[in-house]
């Protein structure tokens, strides 16, 4: 298989470990000097967007930053709960740069490029010293040394945390990074501001189109680059751990201007979150993976046990260690609990679906900290405290304590959201959406296939192949924002010095400028009968029914007739309340959602054309008799690039992938 | 247990409306019948909104994001308090089963002079971000750190600046205080930073600039009166305006020698 010609990942020649190095002493520089009239649109603030904002302004670049939230510190990046890798070695566990780089190519099921991965790794020991030096608050141990611990489908210690509360931390480190900036005149902030189009002139990306949310008054801004830092687009599927905002439009609308969207269908749906509750349902919450460190997943033996669980006659506490079924343990041995996400998660569907759910829904296992609140804290607190045969009471009480000093703020948010105590019955758990693998397609500059539009964090496609391990969304974010682009900008940058700032008065910026206003006016003009949240609702079924956990060619097909059924009807019959020169989040909401309907069909196609289960695509039709994933390497080892022709109608291009330093294998954790 | 609770309840709510920080507000009531008590607050809203959509009606305007009571971006002042009557709660994390059947609930938006109305219970809280471009940070730019392991902190002093560090900036201890000061959001940042080793080669000049501004902006003086510390969803403590007090005090003496 050889890669399309419109593809050129300009990955650099040389041995794997000295590409990045390599690269680095010898990409074009920009002098400071013209680095002060060279301008760079961030859209986005969260952990990549920020950091990539501070860091141009920190080496001269003129930046403009944009989100939609009040303050860049609400980017979802904040929501981030477990932590961050990095290959520190720091617990003498073996851990290496290299070990890093082939945990995340295999936990990708060997669907990223080794260029990047090691480019990866080998910076993730930086951000962490970057994000000290900030004063981020790490957890630490009582010499004053940093804390860590383990995350899914690895064997060392790497994960570095700030209680469950890891992404806040880190993106308050770049937000104060960034804001330095804003106070020094080098950035200048446009909060409640929202990219509804980029502007492309002689072939380049030269600026966007941008919605004062507030007044509601559409803006033009040139920049000599545009970064697309604008996250993941897990609210496709309505019901997401994503926040309410999150959304794919700025992404999508550099795809219908000429950006290949890469790997759509490759979503991760994350093991552990809280079941739904009811109809009203807005979002759903993640319970951070580091509780599988002492967390036990399990399910019981029998099914009348499940049922009787179910239905509230018995109490889960008192079923026998015998009839429960520890299946993550009793399948996958030697890795337990912590096997990567889509294993865990179709493992935990796959005991539903035969009818051990212990909730009324069916769709619940248990997240259970008894055992090691009791043995593993319990007796080394009863140990500490000189007490020889402790009872089981005191054993619960000296464990319970540790477990709430690890995890209590996680703890605290179940029994907010639930009702529920945690540390007296086991946790209910279900998977959900949470992050999304695919986005826009970039080379080893993070350049799109548009020159000069960047797509950097979970915006892009690049790093986390067919399933993203946990603890590395943060570090991706960060290491494309702080060690990345801040030297592949200046491969672009430095043929740029001689482009004057065009005036926003040129016509390519007029034309964008008037299709914004053209759409908003369509959506407000066609005074239907169902709200904005109606159609997303019935997007967001189709795609967890039919291209969630498990697929088949039949359900795609049909998914893709049903969401095109859904973007006629929306357009003919939505009703979007309000004017567009005015605060209206209504009219927000119906612009994001009409990019996700389009989306929607993409990630479909995607799935239907991928003819093989690699990480968090799984179709049911390639399954081993055991009911693992069946990759197919001589026919699918590409990134799947898809060209827009028209809405509705894509071209694939093929990005061989190319295995020169790890030998692709069956992936297992057995 | 969740997913098995059928139990509804029936509330009155009383919303403040305002077209846009010009215009004068004013209450609408709305009776919400069959309420789910799972439901968290904002979802209620959500029926609502859907409600006066599909009667033609312009939705109620309100500020939310991730729902996980860590953005800090939800704002709603429920029965006279910020973020209604549970402690340690942001909005997004109150569930209609801390109501009864037959409440009535006013909701208001946050209300400082520093804080001005965008539309309905959504508010302008960028004065935050200034003061935090004024001072809140450490400077230091990206490729300069050293190994990290290199800085030892006493677990004590970690964990106390985390705590300082979990602020959201939401706004409530704003919109608690009688006299709308901001000394408890400014007092955390100033907190983690001066506790940490990092932080301590600015910590004068960062006091005395965060402080500059946070008046600037028109929050008002802290008359320790507690109530933002009661109010604030991540129960950050009142030690740290003490704390800011001292530093405060210190650099502002160390300044005039």
């Amino acid at each position: 298989m050889a890669s399309s010609k419109k593809l050129d990942a300009k990955i650099p020649d040389g041995q794997l470990e000295q590409k990045w190095s390599k690269y680095k002493s010898t990409v074009h520089l920009v002098n400071p000097a013209n680095k002060r009239s060279l301008e760079v649109l961030v859209i986005g603030s969260g952990l990549a967007g920020s950091s990539a904002a501070a860091s141009l302004a920190e080496m001269g670049y003129k930046v403009k930053v944009f989100c939609f939230q009040d303050s860049p510190r609400r980017a979802h990046s904040i929501a981030a709960q477990g932590g961050i890798n990095a290959a520190k070695n720091y617990q003498n566990d073996g851990d290496s740069v290299y070990r890093l780089f082939y945990d995340t190519i295999k936990g990708g099921d060997y669907r990223s490029r080794e260029g990047n991965v090691h480019r990866l790794a080998e910076v993730s020991s930086h951000i962490i010293d970057q994000c000290v030096a900030q004063g981020v608050p790490f957890a630490r141990e009582y010499g004053g040394l940093l804390s860590n611990r383990s995350f899914g489908g690895t064997q060392v210690q790497r994960t570095f945390y700030a209680a469950g509360q890891t992404g806040q931390q880190l993106l308050l480190g770049a937000y104060s990074a960034l804001q330095r900036q804003v106070g020094m005149g080098a950035v200048k902030l446009l909060a409640r501001h929202e990219m509804l189009d980029i502007v492309n002139i002689d072939g380049k990306c030269r600026g966007i189109i941008a919605r004062d949310l507030v007044s509601g008054k559409l803006e033009r801004h040139f920049g000599h680059a545009v970064l697309l830092c604008t996250g993941g687009y897990g609210n496709v599927f309505f019901l997401s751990t994503n926040a309410m905002g999150c959304n794919v439009t700025a992404a999508w609308k550099a795809h219908k201007k000429g950006a290949f969207f890469g790997n759509p269908c490759y979503t991760q749906i994350h093991p552990t979150c809280i079941p739904v509750s009811g109809e009203h349902q807005s979002k759903l919450t993640l319970m951070s993976e580091s509780l599988r460190n002492d967390g036990r997943i399990w399910v019981p033996k029998k099914k009348e046990d499940a049922q009787a669980i179910a239905s509230g006659k018995m109490n889960p506490n008192d079923l026998k260690e015998d009839d429960r079924d520890y299946y993550l343990e009793r399948r996958y041995p030697a890795f337990g609990n912590l096997v990567p996400r889509d294993v865990a998660s179709r493992a935990a569907k796959e005991r539903c679906d035969s009818g051990f759910g212990v909730n009324a829904t069916g769709q619940a296992v248990y997240l259970d900290f008894a055992f090691n609140m009791k043995y593993k804290y319990g007796k080394t607190e009863a140990t500490k405290k000189g007490i020889e045969n402790p009872t089981e009471e005191q054993l619960t009480e000296f464990g319970q304590a540790v477990i709430k000093e690890k995890y209590g703020n996680l703890f605290d948010m179940y029994e907010q959201i639930t009702g529920v105590n945690p540390y007296k019955n086991p946790m209910m758990i279900y998977p959900a959406v949470h992050y999304t693998m695919g986005g826009l397609w970039v080379d080893y500059h993070l350049m799109t296939t548009v020159p000069g539009l960047y797509a950097l964090g979970e915006a892009n496609f690049s790093d986390h192949g067919a399933n993203r391990l946990g603890a590395s969304a943060l570090m991706q974010g960060l290491a494309d924002g702080y060690f990345v682009i801040p030297y592949t900008i200046g491969e672009y940058l430095a043929d740029e010095i001689r482009t004057k700032s065009i005036p926003t008065e040129n016509e390519e910026f007029v034309k964008a400028e008037q299709e914004v206003e053209n759409r908003i006016n369509k959506l407000l003009n066609i005074k239907g009968t169902k709200s904005v949240d109606h159609f997303h609702k019935r997007l967001g079924k189709v795609m967890w029914d039919k291209c969630g956990m498990a697929r088949n060619a039949e359900g795609l097909k049909w998914a893709i007739e049903e969401i095109r059924k859904i973007r006629a009807e929306f357009w003919a019959d939505v009703r979007v309340p309000g004017s567009a020169n005015e605060f209206n989040p209504e009219l927000e909401k119906a612009g994001r959602v009409a990019d996700f309907i389009e989306l929607g069909e993409l990630m479909c196609k995607d799935a239907l054309h991928r003819n093989e289960s690699c990480g968090g695509h799984f179709r049911e039709e390639y399954q081993t008799e055991e009911g693992e994933a069946n990759r197919d390497d001589e026919k699918f080892a590409y990134v799947a690039a898809w060209e827009m022709k028209e809405v509705g109608e894509w071209e694939l291009n093929k990005e061989e992938l190319k295995f020169e330093n790890i030998k692709i294998a069956a992936r297992s954790y057995k | 247990m969740a997913g098995t609770s059928e139990k509804t309840i029936n509330v009155n709510v009383k919303v403040w409306r305002q077209k846009n920080k010009n215009e004068k507000g004013g209450f609408e009531t709305h009776d919400m019948k069959g309420v789910s008590v799972d439901m968290s607050f904002l979802e209620m809203f959500d029926v609502l909104n859907e409600r006066l959509i599909n009667e033609g009606k312009d939705p109620v305007a309100f500020d939310h994001d991730c729902r996980e009571g860590i953005c800090g971006m939800c704002s709603m002042y429920i029965n006279g308090r910020p973020h209604g009557p549970k402690q340690g709660v942001t909005t997004c994390q109150l569930h209609m089963r801390s109501f009864k059947d037959g409440d009535t609930i006013v909701v208001e938006p946050w209300r400082s002079a520093a804080f001005p109305v965008i539309k309905d219970l959504a508010v302008d809280r960028s004065a935050f971000d200034r003061v935090i471009a004024a001072g809140g940070f450490v400077s230091v730019n990206t490729g300069n750190a050293k190994d990290a392991n290199n800085i030892l902190i006493p677990k004590d002093d970690a964990d106390e600046a985390f705590n300082a560090a979990a602020c959201i900036g939401c706004g409530a201890c704003v919109a608690a205080c009688k006299n709308g000061s901001a000394m408890l959001f400014v007092s955390a940042k100033v907190s983690q930073l001066a506790l940490l080793p990092q932080g301590k080669v600015e910590a004068q000049q960062r006091v005395l600039d965060m402080v500059h501004h946070m008046d600037m902006e028109g929050f008002g003086n802290c008359t320790n009166t507690g109530a933002c510390e009661a109010e604030c969803p991540k129960e950050i403590s009142l030690e740290n305006i003490a704390r800011m007090n001292r530093e405060f005090l210190f650099a502002n003496a160390n300044e005039k020698k």
